[in-house]
C-alpha cells in the first residue's frame, strides 16, 4: 500500500458485521476560513468493527470525529446512520442516535463527583445512590475500578479518563468513538481495556479507535482508516500490515527510529535524601522515603500508574511544593528543597509538567510570552530591572521552532491554537534550548503522534549525552524503554530501587507498577 | 432558510478589537433614540441633548472630567484586580476609609498649616484604602472566604464609619450641629486652575498619569505580566514562580490605595470637609467603567469618560426635555449590553448561512 492507494481499496478487504454500514460518511469537506481540516473525507464502520482512524496530528482525523460527534458541522458531504441520511447537529443529537465518544482531552467538571459527572450526561441528570451503584457495576465489570463518589478533581488523569469511558458506556451506544484511551494506562490495564472493547465488539458495539500506537491497533482493530492532510489516503487491515508499513502510510515516509547510545556519566546532579512529603489534600498521595540518585549524563525513568505520587513528586521537584527540610532534594551539589521554583532554575535545573494547557502554558497568552513564562527568572535577560523583554522572547520561539519543527500558522500565535503535539514540542522546546543541567520532565509525549514523539524522544537523549541529568515521569512503557539507561517504579508514593533498563522487561515493569515496588521499598527500608 | 452562524476564530481579531466598541456605542445611540421616540420624544433632539449637548459647553465639559476623574482612577485599580482573578467590590468603602484617614492631618491638626500637608494626606489616604482593602485580602488567603461577600459588606461598615465620626468625635464645634467636620485649611484643598477656560484641579492630570503608567505595567513589566498570567491560570504562574497569596495581597492594597487617593481628591476638591456621605456611588460605578473599558488603562480613561457623560446626559435631558434622569441608567445598562454583546465579534465571526448551502451541509 503506498501513496496512491484510495479509499476503495476498502471495499476488497474483509470487514466484520455484515453489508449494512452502521455508519458512512461521504465526501465530507469541512473548511476553517481557507484551509481544508477534511477534504472529501468518506469513511464507512460496520456494526461491531473496531474500526482504527490513523493520521499523525493534524490529519484531520479530530475534525473528522467532532463532525460525527456533532459537535462540528460539515461544509459540505453527508452522514449516514444505519443507511438512512442524517444530520448530526450536536453531541446531545449524537448521543441520541446511539454515538458515544471519549475525549483525549477530559471534558469533566472539577468541582463535581464522578456520579455528578456521569448524571450530567444522562437524561433525567439525577444523582442518585441507583446510579452510583450502576457505575460502580459498570467500572468493575468492565475493569475499571472507580469510587462513584471521589471528586474528579482529586482524580489522576488515568482515573479521569475511567470515568469519561464509564459514563460513555452507561448510555448504552452503539458506536463509541475512543480518542488514544490506552495513552495513560500501563501494558496491564490497556490489556484489560482491550478486553472490555473486544467483548463490546462482540455484543454488536462498533469502536472507532483513535491511536497513534501502531503495535495495539495491529493487535486490536479489525479495520483501518488513515489519514493525511485532511485526506484519506489508505485503507487497511491492521493485522495484515506491520508497524512499519502502517508508520509508512501515515507520515508518508520512513519515520526516523530515536538513536541511543550509551552517555559519558558525570557527577551526580539530582539527589533526593529521605525525601517525604505529606499531601496537601485528603485525596493526595504522600512522598514516603524517596532516594534516588542521578549523575549527569543519564536518564532514569520513574514509571507508574497515575495518582500514585507522580503530580506530588514533580511538585516538590519542580519547587511549586516546598520540602519538608532543604537537604531532601540537592541539585548540582545545592540543597534545594526549600527553594522556590526559580532559584532552582537559577541552579540550572528546567521543569516540564504533565499538562501542557493551563501548568506549562497559558492557553491564551502568545508563545513569546509563554518563553517568559518560564524564563523569566532564569538570568537570561528576558526580564530585566522589572521589565520583560518580549523581543528576546520572539527569538527564543524562533529557535526552539526551528529545531524542534513547531508548526504554526502565524509567527506568533497562542498557545490554545497549536495541536497537542506542537505544543508539547514547544513546551519541551523552551526548556530543552536552554541546554540546562537538570531536566524533570513528566509524560513528554502524551497523546503526542509518532513523529513528535520521535523529535521529542531524541532531543532529551541529545539533551543527555551532553551532559544534563534527566528525570521522565512517565506511564508509557514503550518510551520508557526507548529512552531510559536506569528505570524506578513509583506505587503509592514509594519509589523502587532505579535499576539498569538493560536488566529489565516491560512486563517486570509492569509488575511494578501494579503494587510489587511498595514489598520492594519495604524490604529496602 | 437562512440563519446566523458564528464561527469561532482561531486567533483573536486585531480589526475586531478597536471596532467592537465603536460598534456598541453606535448601537447604544440608536437604541437611545429608540427609547426616546417611544417615550414621545423626537428622537434626534433627545439624542442630542443626552450625548452631545452637555460637551458643547466649557462648563459641560468641566463636569464631566470632575466625574469622570475618580471613576478613572477607582477603575484602574479595579481592572489590576479583576485582571489577577481578584473581586473587589468593595471601592466605595475603601475609598471612604481613604478620605477619613487622608482627613487626620487638617481635622486633629488644624494648626499644622504647611504645604507637606497635601502630599501627606494624599499619602495617609492611600495607606487608610489599601489597609482597609487588606481585610478582605488577608481573610481570603487565610480562611477562604469569598471576596466579592467580605468586600462588600465592609463597604457598609466604612460607610456606618463616616456617618459616626462626623456625627461624634470628628464633629465641628461651629457647624450648627450639622453632622459636618471643620472645613479645611488651604494647603487641605485641591484649588482648580484655569486651563483654556476650564477649571480642573491636579486629580485630573494625576489621573491621566496613572492611566499612562498603568498601560507601560501592564504591557512591558513582569509585574504586569504576573497580574495576567496569575489571572487565566494560577497553575501556570505558580510554575512561573508567581504567588498567588502575594499577588492577592498586592492587587487589594493596590485598589484599594487608588480609591482611597481618588475619595480623597473628591473631597479635597468639591466638598473642603467630612459629612456623612461623599461619594455619589463612584466604587461602585467604577467596576462598569472597568469592564465597559475592557480592564485595559486607556479604553478604562474612555469608558470613564463615556459613563461620566451619560450622568450629565441624564440631567441634560431632565431639564430640557422633563424625562426621567434614571433614563441614563437605562442607557448605560444598553451600553454595557451592547460592549459585552460586540465582544464577541473578537473570538468569532458572524456567517450567513443560505438554505441550500445550510442543506447540502447537512442533508
Amino acid at each position: 500500500m503506498g501513496e496512491g492507494t484510495g479509499d476503495s481499496t476498502g471495499e476488497m478487504l474483509r470487514r466484520v458485521g455484515g453489508d449494512m454500514p452502521l455508519l458512512e460518511v461521504r465526501h465530507v469537506i469541512k473548511r476553517f476560513g481557507s484551509f481544508a481540516a477534511n477534504d472529501h473525507v468518506s469513511l464507512k464502520i460496520m456494526p461491531g468493527e473496531i474500526h482504527a482512524l490513523l493520521g499523525e496530528n493534524g490529519a484531520g482525523k479530530s475534525t473528522l470525529v467532532k463532525i460525527i460527534y456533532g459537535s462540528l458541522q460539515p461544509n459540505a458531504g453527508e452522514i449516514l446512520w444505519k443507511g438512512k441520511p442524517v444530520t448530526v447537529a450536536s453531541p446531545a443529537e449524537a448521543r441520541a442516535l446511539g454515538i458515544g465518544m471519549v475525549f483525549q482531552h477530559f471534558s469533566l467538571f472539577e468541582a463535581m463527583t464522578v456520579v455528578e459527572n456521569i448524571a450530567l450526561a444522562l437524561p433525567n441528570c439525577k444523582a442518585t445512590r441507583e446510579l452510583a451503584d450502576t457505575i460502580a457495576r459498570v467500572s468493575a465489570n468492565y475493569g475499571l475500578p472507580l469510587d462513584p463518589n471521589a471528586h474528579i478533581a482529586d482524580l489522576s488523569v488515568g482515573e479521569r479518563q475511567r470515568v469519561e469511558i464509564v459514563r460513555c458506556l452507561l448510555q448504552n451506544p452503539e458506536l463509541i468513538i475512543m480518542d488514544e484511551p490506552t495513552s495513560v494506562l500501563t501494558p496491564q490495564e490497556a490489556d484489560q481495556l482491550f478486553v472490555t472493547l473486544r467483548r463490546l465488539a462482540e455484543e454488536g458495539c462498533a469502536i472507532l479507535y483513535i491511536s497513534h500506537r501502531l503495535e495495539e491497533v495491529r493487535a486490536l482493530c479489525h479495520h483501518a482508516t488513515i489519514m493525511r492532510r485532511a485526506k484519506v489516503v489508505a485503507e487497511a487491515d491492521p493485522a495484515r500490515e506491520t508497524v512499519n508499513t502502517l508508520a509508512q502510510l501515515m507520515v508518508g515516509n520512513e519515520i526516523t527510529r530515536v538513536v541511543r547510545e550509551k552517555g559519558k556519566l558525570g557527577p551526580e546532579a539530582i539527589l533526593l535524601k529521605g525525601l517525604m512529603q505529606v499531601a496537601q489534600d485528603a485525596f493526595g498521595v504522600s512522598l514516603k522515603d524517596i532516594n534516588l540518585s542521578v549523575r549527569s549524563g543519564e536518564i532514569v525513568a520513574i514509571a507508574g500508574i497515575a495518582g500514585n505520587g507522580q503530580t506530588e513528586l514533580f511538585d516538590v521537584l519542580s519547587g511549586e511544593e516546598l520540602a519538608e527540610s532543604e537537604g531532601m532534594v540537592i541539585f548540582a551539589g545545592e540543597a534545594a528543597g526549600l527553594m522556590d521554583i526559580n532559584q532552582r532554575r537559577l541552579l540550572g535545573a528546567a521543569f516540564v509538567p504533565e499538562e501542557r494547557l493551563g501548568h506549562g502554558a497559558v492557553p491564551a497568552l502568545k508563545l513569546s510570552e509563554n518563553v517568559v513564562l518560564t524564563r523569566h527568572g532564569t538570568g537570561e535577560g528576558i526580564a530585566r530591572r522589572g521589565f520583560t523583554r518580549f523581543g528576546k522572547a520572539g527569538r527564543i520561539v524562533e529557535k526552539v521552532t526551528s529545531l524542534f519543527d513547531v508548526r504554526k500558522g502565524v509567527i506568533d500565535p497562542e498557545a490554545r491554537s497549536l495541536s497537542g503535539g506542537n505544543l508539547q514540542k514547544f513546551v519541551v522546546g523552551r526548556e530543552v534550548e536552554r541546554t540546562p543541567k537538570i531536566l524533570i520532565i513528566a509524560q513528554p509525549t502524551w497523546g503526542v503522534d509518532a513523529g513528535a514523539a520521535a523529535v521529542i524522544r531524541q532531543s532529551l537523549i541529545d539533551l543527555s549525552r551532553k551532559g544534563a541529568a534527566i528525570v521522565v515521569i512517565s506511564q508509557d512503557l514503550d518510551e520508557i524503554f526507548e529512552i531510559a539507561d536506569r528505570i524506578a517504579v513509583i506505587s503509592r508514593g514509594q519509589l523502587s530501587k532505579a535499576e539498569d533498563a538493560d536488566t529489565l522487561t516491560p512486563e517486570k515493569v509492569g509488575l511494578l507498577m501494579a503494587g510489587g515496588a511498595e514489598k520492594k521499598g519495604a524490604a529496602a527500608a | 432558510m437562512m440563519r446566523l452562524e458564528l464561527v469561532k476564530r482561531a486567533e483573536k481579531s486585531r480589526l475586531m478589537s478597536v471596532l467592537s466598541p465603536i460598534i456598541a456605542v453606535a448601537l447604544t445611540v440608536v437604541f437611545a433614540g429608540i427609547i426616546f421616540a417611544a417615550q414621545g420624544h423626537n428622537p434626534l433632539s433627545g439624542v442630542w441633548y443626552f450625548f452631545l449637548e452637555p460637551i458643547t459647553s466649557l462648563w459641560g465639559v468641566e463636569q464631566l472630567i470632575t466625574k469622570a476623574t475618580p471613576l478613572v482612577i477607582i477603575a484602574l485599580g479595579l481592572s489590576v484586580c479583576y485582571l489577577s482573578n481578584n473581586w473587589n467590590i468593595g471601592a466605595e468603602g475603601q475609598l471612604t476609609i481613604g478620605a477619613i484617614v487622608g482627613s487626620i492631618p487638617p481635622i486633629l491638626f488644624p494648626d499644622f498649616v504647611n504645604p507637606l500637608v497635601l502630599p501627606l494626606m494624599l499619602f495617609l489616604a492611600m495607606a487608610g484604602g489599601a489597609l482597609f482593602a487588606l481585610i478582605p485580602a488577608k481573610l481570603k488567603t487565610t480562611f477562604g472566604t469569598n471576596e466579592i461577600l467580605t468586600s462588600l459588606m465592609l463597604v457598609y461598615c466604612a460607610n456606618l464609619f463616616l456617618d459616626w465620626m462626623v456625627r461624634g468625635p470628628w464633629r465641628s464645634p461651629q457647624g450648627y450641629n450639622f453632622p459636618i467636620t471643620i472645613d479645611f485649611h488651604e494647603w487641605a484643598v485641591l484649588n482648580a486652575v484655569d486651563v483654556g477656560g476650564i477649571y480642573i484641579n491636579l486629580s485630573a492630570p494625576i489621573a491621566l498619569v496613572l492611566v499612562i503608567l498603568l498601560a507601560v505595567v501592564m504591557r512591558s513589566t513582569l509585574k504586569g505580566f504576573e497580574i495576567r498570567v496569575l489571572g487565566q491560570s494560577p497553575r501556570a504562574g505558580s510554575f512561573a514562580g508567581f504567588s498567588n497569596r502575594r499577588m492577592t495581597a498586592f492587587a487589594f492594597a493596590l485598589s484599594g490605595a487608588l480609591a482611597g487617593l481618588a475619595g480623597m481628591m473628591v473631597v479635597m476638591s468639591e466638598i473642603g470637609k467630612l459629612q456623612p456621605v461623599i461619594s455619589p456611588g463612584y466604587g461602585f460605578t467604577a467596576i462598569i467603567v472597568a469592564f465597559l473599558g475592557r480592564l485595559n488603562p486607556v479604553g478604562i480613561l474612555i469608558a470613564g469618560l463615556v459613563i461620566a457623560s451619560s450622568y450629565l446626559g441624564g440631567e441634560a435631558i431632565q431639564t430640557s426635555l422633563q424625562m426621567s434622569s434614571k433614563l441614563a441608567t437605562v442607557i448605560q445598562g444598553v451600553l454595557l449590553f451592547f460592549v459585552l454583546a460586540a465582544d464577541t465579534l473578537i473570538l468569532y465571526k458572524v456567517r450567513l448561512v443560505t438554505g441550500r448551502e445550510g442543506e447540502s451541509a447537512h442533508a
